[in-house]
């Protein structure tokens, strides 16, 4: 079958759908998602060695931990630790969601829209509530 | 042309060999683990609030929890490997620059495990 001249008028043909990529306009499941990989590159590149470093750090010496237990206190330092804990608990929670996800629970597009919606407010309230404790 | 066709048809599936499974099935388990173990450290710092020096040497100086701690710290490795290596294989596409990038990676994290096997055992 070809396609004949005739046929030029929108209506007929089937276009391409398009799909805004764009962040802020991602369904929620989808902003869940993106984050998860961001937070998961992030927690890879930067916290890993980060957090092994100040391992090494505070087991070295009695001056090594009450040196990095200082610096953890300086405010941009706790700013950096804050992003770090919302990037771990965010990557949990919406990673919980997807273990129950393959377990065949909540694969719905409203059960998957609102689960999406709690993965996003524990990840933040519980980096909230760690970011009260830590200050 | 129809000949073509069914010269194309051989046992060999082209999806089905089951090359990603188990690399799907390793970052779930890895995130149970994880999960677990992350929970019993929260609820450590929660009980405990904040520690010691000698506290903390001690608790790093029992075996026990020694071994506990590289064996999370491997699944954390394990799980980035399989979750980088998926981000890679989705925006990465010329094959050069992806491999090496997932070698990169690869050796990064073999780093990692060496310097927690030091940091654990000195």
């Amino acid at each position: 079958m070809s396609a004949s001249p005739q046929t030029t008028s929108a209506k007929t043909k089937v276009r391409p759908k398009y799909y805004d990529l764009n962040l802020l306009n991602l369904p929620i499941p989808g902003i869940s998602s993106i984050f998860h990989r961001v937070t998961g590159m992030v927690m890879f590149m930067f916290m890993i060695p980060a957090a092994l470093y100040l391992l090494q750090g505070t087991l070295k010496s009695e001056s090594g931990f009450n040196f990095w237990t200082n610096v953890l206190n300086w405010l941009p330092v706790k700013l950096v630790l804050l992003g770090f804990v919302w990037a771990f608990m965010h990557h949990f929670f919406a990673g919980i969601r997807y273990l129950l996800l393959d377990l065949h629970i909540g694969v719905s597009k409203e059960a998957a829209r609102t689960s999406a919606i709690w993965v996003l407010v524990a990840g933040a309230v519980s980096t909230v509530l760690l970011g009260v404790k830590i200050w | 042309m129809v000949s073509n066709l069914s010269a194309l048809k051989t046992d060999r599936q082209p999806v089905g060999a089951h090359y990603g499974w188990r690399e799907w099935l390793a970052q779930r388990i890895t995130a149970v683990i994880m999960a677990l173990f992350s929970i019993v450290i929260f609820g450590f710092f929660a009980v405990h609030g904040s520690v010691n020096y000698e506290q903390w040497k001690a608790l790093f100086g029992a075996p026990v929890v020694r071994v506990l701690a590289l064996l999370f710290l491997l699944s954390v490795y394990y799980h980035a490997w399989i979750g980088v290596r998926d981000v890679l294989m989705d925006y990465v596409k010329p094959v050069a620059v992806r491999l090496s990038l997932q070698v990169l990676v690869l050796l990064a994290l073999v780093g990692y495990t060496i310097w927690s096997v030091a940091i654990l055992w000195t």
